[in-house]
């Protein structure tokens, strides 16, 4: 089956083409190049090539199973802990291969964070969830983490909810409150790519609103890759969109252009609420 | 004909049966030892040495011997078998051979204790000439709870969820991190219950320490972890069994004090239980 060649990136209007001087070419902030996943037998990805911009959404959308959560969770490799599960092909982060045996998948997941479908706050205080990746980075001083603290929850707007009470228990928050909560933890790390898989699933419109809004403004500083089952949502909040089909990546392109003049007719089938 | 509503009845009165049934015993054997006990103990009881051969006195020695194997036991089950726990639920592959060891964990809480005497014998006492002492008892009992201490603690390691693991991974963290900070803070609970059901039967066992640790009479305390000890179990034991001349009270009293030395450890274990499930602010 035939894999759409991604669109360049300098077709696009916006943003603006960021040219790597290196190899003369116009890259993404991550090349995805030939990616298979395997889960033992099971082929989870087809030779998935797609470069994602920098500081821009891409959203991922295709049915349950199409593989887009495990394409998500081979950019930060937490792949890697499921038994029996193996990738061929090469992610590129700023043009180094992260499969790469020197690479140490605990820094590449400090520089790639990730928000998951469901908003898992660890069972602590709202200030010791915000706090624990930087102190399992290393950070001791007080003042320090108390500034971490306040800056990732004021970048996930979450400060003004929970200034006067960041000692209580993140579990006592709403749900909404919960995934803006993991937002800012994700951010405590300063990572450079945020992944989001599905993370407003589990909330209601008013609290979904709130994070599209937080996701628009996040997009200025982070890039980011969401996975979506909203295709109102894609089209809201993604400047490029792709959409999966068992395994594979059928179509990728600015967001505008998938919504409306779709290539692949099994995409057009998908967006238009025609798909079995 | 019975109706449905007969039906519901007669099934809430056999569970209930079955409840009280299972409550009986427990109740009788307290309200008894406690009835007959309660003459015998008395301050002096508990704090003084025995005399004349055991047969007046206190018990002070066996008290505290039982209390240095818990101490020993626990110093040596817990580290042990909350690793082992870890091993077992976080890095073991999922093979055959965890399988293997797994199974072989269950068979041995199925091991009688009087082996765990014997092989703690012949392993600490003799070969290893820690001679009849806290250290080999402890170690055997250690190594008589460790089934249940593992069971336990792997059942609450993985019983907390895969997503705190994955937030934390996801975060950069590296497994032993997110094993440290976080599933061991959240399994606390179900590993203090384990260790707690481990060391209450540790307390009460008399065939693992009558070879390994257990002094038959020993008017004065332990002075190291070389030192044999009284134990209570086998203090009871013997007034119970090898002295025929022994007062009736000296058994009550050693019966009775064992028994709530056991429930305060579980009072004790219980509090620890309800702070850590506060801490974790669920």
């Amino acid at each position: 089956m035939l894999v759409s060649v991604p669109v360049s990136i300098s077709e696009a209007q916006s943003p603006q083409p960021r040219w790597n001087a290196a190899s003369e070419c116009v890259c993404g902030k991550v090349e995805v190049e030939d990616l298979s996943l395997f889960y033992g037998t099971f082929q989870a990805l087809r030779n998935v090539s797609i470069s994602i911009p920098e500081c821009a959404v891409l959203a991922l959308i295709g049915p349950s199973g199409c593989g887009k959560s495990s394409f998500l969770r081979c950019i930060n490799r937490l792949n890697d802990l499921i038994p029996g599960a193996r990738t061929t092909g090469r992610v590129l982060l700023d043009g180094k291969n992260v499969y790469d045996p020197d690479v140490d998948a605990f820094l590449l997941r400090k520089r790639v964070g990730m928000v998951f479908q469901q908003p898992n706050p660890f069972p602590k205080s709202i200030f010791e969830n915000v706090a624990y990746g930087p102190r399992i980075h290393g950070v001791k001083n007080k003042s320090e983490l108390a500034d971490i603290v306040e800056r990732s929850l004021r970048r996930a707007a979450l400060w003004d909810e929970v200034k006067d009470d960041v000692y209580k228990p993140a579990l006592a928050l709403s749900g909404g409150q919960q995934q803006r909560l993991c937002i800012a933890r994700a951010l405590a790390v300063e990572p450079e790519i945020l992944l989001m898989d599905e993370p407003c699933s589990a909330l209601d419109p008013i609290s979904t609103g709130r994070i599209e809004e937080l996701i628009c403004s996040l997009k200025e500083d982070y890039t980011i890759v969401i996975v979506t089952h909203n295709m109102q949502q894609a089209s809201r909040i993604s400047d490029y969109t792709g959409f999966f089909l068992m395994g594979e990546l059928i179509e990728f392109g600015e967001s505008a252009q998938i919504f409306t003049r779709p290539k692949d007719k099994r995409t057009e089938d998908y967006v238009t609420g025609r798909f079995g | 004909m019975i109706s449905r509503n007969q039906t519901e009845k007669l099934a809430f009165a056999t569970v209930a049966l079955a409840s009280l049934v299972v409550v009986l015993p427990a109740l009788v054997i307290i309200g008894f030892l406690a009835a007959k006990g309660a003459f015998a103990i008395s301050w002096s009881f508990l704090t003084q040495m025995p005399k004349n051969g055991m047969r007046e006195g206190g018990i002070m020695p066996a008290i505290v011997g039982t209390l240095y194997l818990v101490a020993g036991t626990l110093v040596f089950a817990v580290p042990l078998g909350v690793f082992a726990a870890i091993y077992l639920a976080e890095y073991a592959p999922q093979s055959t051979l965890r399988r293997i060891v797994r199974l072989s964990i269950v068979n041995l809480a199925g091991v009688p204790s009087v082996v765990y005497g014997l092989f703690g014998y012949g392993l600490f006492v003799v070969t290893l000439h820690f001679g009849k002492s806290i250290l080999a008892g402890s170690l055997t009992l250690a190594f008589l709870i460790l089934p249940v201490v593992i069971a336990a603690s792997e059942e609450a390691v993985r019983s907390v969820p895969k997503s705190f693991r994955e937030g934390s991974l996801a975060l950069g963290a590296t497994r032993w991190q997110t094993i440290w900070r976080v599933v061991l803070p959240n399994a606390a609970g179900g590993i203090i219950t384990g260790v707690v059901i481990g060391v209450g039967r540790a307390a009460g066992e008399t065939a693992p320490i009558m070879f390994t640790a257990a002094a038959f009479f020993l008017p004065k305390l332990p002075s190291s972890p070389l030192s044999d000890c009284m134990a209570l179990p086998y203090h009871l034991y013997v007034v119970a069994s090898e002295m025929f001349d022994a007062p009736l009270s000296m058994q009550w009293g050693t019966a009775l004090t064992l028994l709530m030395l056991v429930t305060a450890m579980n009072l004790v274990a219980a509090l620890i239980r309800a702070r850590f499930r506060r801490a974790k602010c669920w």
